[in-house]
């Protein structure tokens, strides 16, 4: 798979999911294991531009695909996290980042939340608050984070 | 987790070729489930055949003005599909508010059908489950079920199904398309899912080496749909009651009308009696409230659960004038 841009070759046994192939195996720390379980959000990562739980993605399932993790960002959503205290333990927001910028891509793409009225496309802080729902936070910083999102957004 | 091989055949008849061959594989779709309950202990296939490759990956409109679903089109996509969204807008609404947006992203319309339940006694490998080890007992029977079922239910097992796509499949009358060594068949998703009764083990009326391949709509019975839901928090929560609501009124009547429910039922629940109970009504707040009791007078609640049985009436109630003209 290519990983940040770079094509890497990894022989793992089936059972090796996406979040431990990069943090175990490549050494790419920066994307977080949380729950393990799908219910938290901290492993995202964007598969082909996607943002997928890389916890519950086994990584032989994801063989030849385009891989961006944290380390691999240079976007303007991180130093809005930090100018807007979109964080305090910092241990969501690599995921939050990831997840934001699939999130802004769906949007820009036209793809609907269960929030978007029938005639609606603004981001608007209630959207990003539903399409960002599979990132928690638990120290809470969550207005720190619309915040930056809606800042970055332009919304 | 145990070990176990990974293969991945180019096409379906490769697929049901390499699950007839060996009795201990399993069909996996986007994992968001499956890779959970093996990490659990609780699936443990010798062999994984990964089948988010196949070609069915396609949303076509059928000549006679339904819609096909490819069984491994992922769940946003569907979501966001202009086929679904306007003729469909309640399968659209109850794929978004399902689990997360990166879930969404994985998960596939077959996989989805075939979820398990999120029963915490299902998930406890020391607690009694039914579902899990036939002959166990039942632990949310007498314990922790507010999260559980009020209809449809049995001595052995009250968990609830866990999917907000095939509630809105059930009011639309969706069949699902399977396949295996031995040929294809369509099985109505009504009877797609079973009730638990004396054996929770078995879920669906799929064969162990049955692939899922497309699910089929009709065209709509009913020009404006619905799906609304209840939870514990405004997003990322499993239901404790939804309603999937497809209404046609003519005249100040209840010309066609489809129901169903989740988060209160074993399987998706088409609301058969109130659909009996609102066909030729007044298109009414009183008509609306009959149905509901008419559906919900055969419900058993425990001290739990028992206050899904008058939320579900009130959210049929809800919902169906929410879709009034």
């Amino acid at each position: 798979m290519r990983v940040n841009g770079t094509t890497e070759r990894l022989d793992l046994e089936p059972r090796v999911s996406l979040l431990d192939a990069l943090r175990d195996h490549l050494g790419l720390t920066g994307t977080k294991k949380g729950c393990d379980q799908g219910a938290c959000g901290a492993c995202t990562v964007l598969a082909d531009g996607r943002r997928i739980n890389s916890c519950l993605a086994l990584a032989v399932q994801y063989d030849g695909c385009d891989i961006t993790t944290i380390e691999g960002l240079d976007h303007p959503l991180q130093e809005a996290f930090v100018r807007h205290d979109g964080l305090q333990c910092g241990y969501c927001t690599s995921g939050q980042i990831c997840s934001a910028i699939g999130m802004l891509a769906e949007h820009a793409a036209g793809a609907p939340s269960a929030v978007t009225p029938p005639d609606g496309t603004a981001l608007t802080g209630a959207e990003i608050r539903e399409r960002m729902s599979g990132n928690l936070c638990r120290c809470g910083a969550y207005n720190g984070i619309v915040d930056a999102i809606r800042e970055v957004a332009g919304s | 987790m145990r070990s176990f091989a990974y293969v991945r055949p180019p096409d379906v008849a490769a697929a049901v070729r390499a699950i007839a061959a060996e009795p201990e594989a399993k069909f996996l779709g986007g994992g968001t489930n499956l890779v959970d309950l093996m990490r659990e202990g609780i699936e443990a296939p010798a062999t994984v055949v990964d089948v988010t490759g196949l070609p069915l990956t396609e949303v076509e409109e059928l000549p006679g003005g339904g819609v096909r679903i490819g069984a491994a089109v992922r769940n946003a996509e569907l979501a966001a599909h202009p086929l679904i969204r306007t003729h469909y807008p309640v399968l659209s609404q109850a794929l978004l508010s399902g689990a997360s947006a990166q879930l969404r992203n994985m998960a596939t319309v077959g996989g989805n059908l075939l979820q398990r339940t999120r029963c915490p006694y299902f998930y406890d490998g020391a607690a009694a489950c039914n579902r899990r080890e036939p002959g166990s007992g039942c632990d949310a029977v007498g314990g922790l079920n507010r999260d559980h079922a009020v209809l449809g239910v049995s001595d052995a097992c009250i968990a609830t199904h866990p999917s907000d796509m095939c509630v809105a499949l059930a009011a639309l009358d969706a069949e699902v398309e399977v396949e295996s060594v031995r040929g294809a068949r369509r099985v109505p998703l009504a009877g797609f899912h079973r009730l638990p009764g004396d054996t929770p083990h078995v879920e669906t009326d799929l064969a162990p080496d049955e692939l899922v391949t497309a699910v089929e709509l009709p065209p709509p019975a009913a020009t404006t749909s619905r799906y609304r839901k209840v939870r514990d928090r405004a997003s990322y929560a499993f239901a404790l009651v939804s309603v999937a609501a497809a209404l046609e009124v003519r005249d100040g009547t209840v010309a066609a009308v489809r129901l169903a429910l989740g988060g209160v039922a074993p399987k998706p629940w088409r609301a058969h009696e109130a659909e009996h109970v609102l066909t030729g009504a007044p298109a009414t707040e009183e008509s609306y409230r009959r149905a509901a009791e008419a559906e919900l007078a055969a419900a058993v609640g425990r001290p739990g659960n028992a206050f899904k049985i008058g939320l579900a009436r009130r959210t049929i109630v809800a919902t169906l004038r929410e879709l009034e003209p």
